[in-house]
C-alpha cells in the first residue's frame, strides 16, 4: 500500500483523496478512525492522525466532536477542479515530451485518440 | 517523559554510550536503530535502570530512575535472554511476572500464549531459540508496562511468528497507549509501526526525528556520470557506485520537485530510499557522521 517515495501521512491523505474523487467516499461520509485505519494498515497511529489532520487542514474532511471525521459536503467539486487544474502539466505534457523523444508527432496521438476503443 | 542527561556508559577503557542527551515524550513507539556494537544494548539497560550510568543521568518523568521502585515497577525490559531460571516452567515464569507487574494482564498473556504456540507446562530449558524469543514478546506486552523496552526480542522467530508480534505490539499499543523503545535489524518490516526514529552509532545519537519525516529524506539519483556529478554537487551524497558510464548517486535530503523535472529532463532517474536503506549509508562510513547532527 505504501512505499519509500515519500512520507506515509501524505500517501495517507492521497488515498482518501483518490477515493472521494472516485466516489467510493461519498459526501457527509464518515470516514474510518485514526485507529482503525492504523490497525488496518499497520501503521503507527500518529502517522495517521497526521494524513487525516492534513485533510481536516486542506477542507477535504471535517471533525464532529467526540464522533469522527466526516467527507466535506464540497470536498469533491473541490479536488477536482485542482486535479484538472495539474492535468494538462502533470499528465499530457510529459507524455508529450516522452512521444517527442521517441518520434511520434502529435497527429498520430490524436489519430489515437480518435480511434474507437 | 524520559529525559536522558550526558548519560555515559563506560566498561573499563571502553565507552559504550557516550554523552547522550535524548528527551523522549511518553505514549510514543519509538525505533533504536544501531549497528551491532554501537551502544544500543548499553543504552537501553540504563534506560531500564537494569545498568547504573558512569555519567549523566535518566530521569522519568522528573524522578532519578536508578534503583527507584516505582519506576521499576513502571518499566519493562525484554532482552534476546529470557529472564528467568531455565528450569522453571513457563506457568511459573507468568506467574513471577504477575505478582511483579502492577499492570499485568493473564488473560492476555494466555491468548498470546496460544498465538505463539507455547504450552505453558514447558520448561524454558526446552524452548526452541524462537519460542524463548516468543516468550520474552508475552512477557514484554502482557505486562503493559508504562515503559515497554524491547530488544531484538525477534531472534528465532520466523517471519509468521515476527508478523503475528508486529500485529500484537501494534493492537495492543492502540487499545493501551504506552511508551514503547524496539530496538532491531530488521527495519523494513517494523519501520512503519515507529512514531520516532532514534539512530545510534559508536556510542553517540546520529538522529532522533519522526519516522514518517525519514521517508523521502534519501533519493538516489542515476544517469550519465556527468549529468550525475552535476546533479549532486553542492548535495550532501552519501554513497555511489558506477557501472561504464552510468553513475549512481544517493543523496541525502529531500530534493524539490523542480530539481527532480529538470534531472529528468538531463536524462536523470530518481529513486526512493527506504528508511533501512538510509539508515545503512549513514551509518556505514565514518564520513557522514556529521549529516544528520
Amino acid at each position: 500500500m505504501f512505499d519509500d517515495r515519500g512520507p506515509i501521512y501524505l500517501q495517507i491523505a492521497d488515498g482518501i483523496k483518490n477515493d472521494v474523487l472516485s466516489g467510493a467516499l461519498k459526501e457527509d461520509e464518515q470516514v474510518m478512525s485514526t485507529n482503525q485505519y492504523a490497525a488496518f494498515y499497520r501503521i503507527n497511529p500518529a502517522t495517521a492522525a497526521k494524513g487525516f489532520a492534513q485533510l481536516v487542514d486542506e477542507g477535504v474532511l471535517y471533525k464532529k466532536r467526540g464522533i469522527g471525521m466526516f467527507v466535506s459536503p464540497d470536498a469533491r467539486e473541490k479536488l477536482r477542479a485542482a486535479r484538472r487544474e495539474r492535468f494538462f502539466t502533470e499528465v499530457v505534457d510529459p507524455m508529450l515530451a516522452e512521444a517527442a523523444r521517441i518520434g511520434i508527432g502529435v497527429e498520430e496521438i490524436v489519430r489515437h485518440l480518435g480511434a474507437p476503443r | 517523559m524520559i529525559e536522558l542527561r550526558g548519560l555515559t556508559v563506560r566498561y573499563g577503557d571502553t565507552v559504550a554510550v557516550d554523552d547522550v542527551s535524548l528527551e523522549l515524550p511518553s505514549g510514543v513507539v519509538y525505533g533504536l536503530l544501531g549497528r551491532n556494537g554501537s551502544g544500543k544494548t548499553s543504552l537501553l539497560s540504563a534506560l531500564a535502570s537494569y545498568r547504573k550510568p558512569s555519567a549523566g543521568s535518566v530521569r522519568v518523568d522528573g524522578a532519578e530512575a536508578f534503583e527507584n521502585p516505582a519506576v521499576m515497577r513502571a518499566t519493562t525490559f525484554i532482552r534476546d535472554t529470557v529472564d528467568a531460571s531455565d528450569q522453571d516452567r513457563i506457568r511459573r515464569v507468568l506467574c513471577l511476572a504477575a505478582w511483579l507487574r502492577p499492570g499485568w494482564d493473564s488473560d492476555y498473556a494466555a491468548k498470546l500464549l496460544d498465538l505463539f504456540q507455547l504450552d505453558p507446562r514447558k520448561r524454558v530449558s526446552a524452548l526452541s531459540r524462537g519460542q524463548k524469543s516468543a516468550l520474552g514478546v508475552v512477557l514484554g506486552l502482557a505486562a503493559r508496562a508504562p515503559l515497554t523496552i524491547l530488544d531484538e526480542v525477534y531472534l528465532g522467530m520466523d517471519a509468521v511468528a515476527r508478523t503475528a508480534f508486529y500485529r500484537e505490539l501494534l493492537a495492543d499499543y492502540l487499545a493501551h497507549p504506552r511508551t514503547i523503545v524496539l530496538s532491531t535489524h530488521l527495519i523494513e518490516e517494523v519501520a512503519d509501526l515507529f512514531e520516532r526514529v532514534i539512530i545510534i552509532d559508536r556510542g553517540r545519537v546520529l538522529l532522533h526525528e519522526e519516522a514518517d519525516a525519514l521517508r523521502g529524506r534519501g533519493v538516489t539519483v542515476t544517469g550519465p556520470v556527468a549529468a550525475v556529478d552535476e546533479f549532486v554537487a553542492g548535495r550532501t551524497v552519501l554513497g555511489e557506485r558506477s557501472l561504464g558510464g552510468v553513475r549512481a548517486a544517493t543523496v541525502y535530503g529531500s530534493v524539490p520537485p523542480a530539481d527532480v523535472a529538470r534531472g529528468e529532463a538531463a536524462g536523470l532517474t530518481f529513486g526512493p530510499v527506504g528508511l533501512q536503506e538510509l539508515f545503512v549509508h549513514l551509518t556505514s562510513s565514518s564520513q557522514h557522521l556529521e549529516v544528520a547532527r
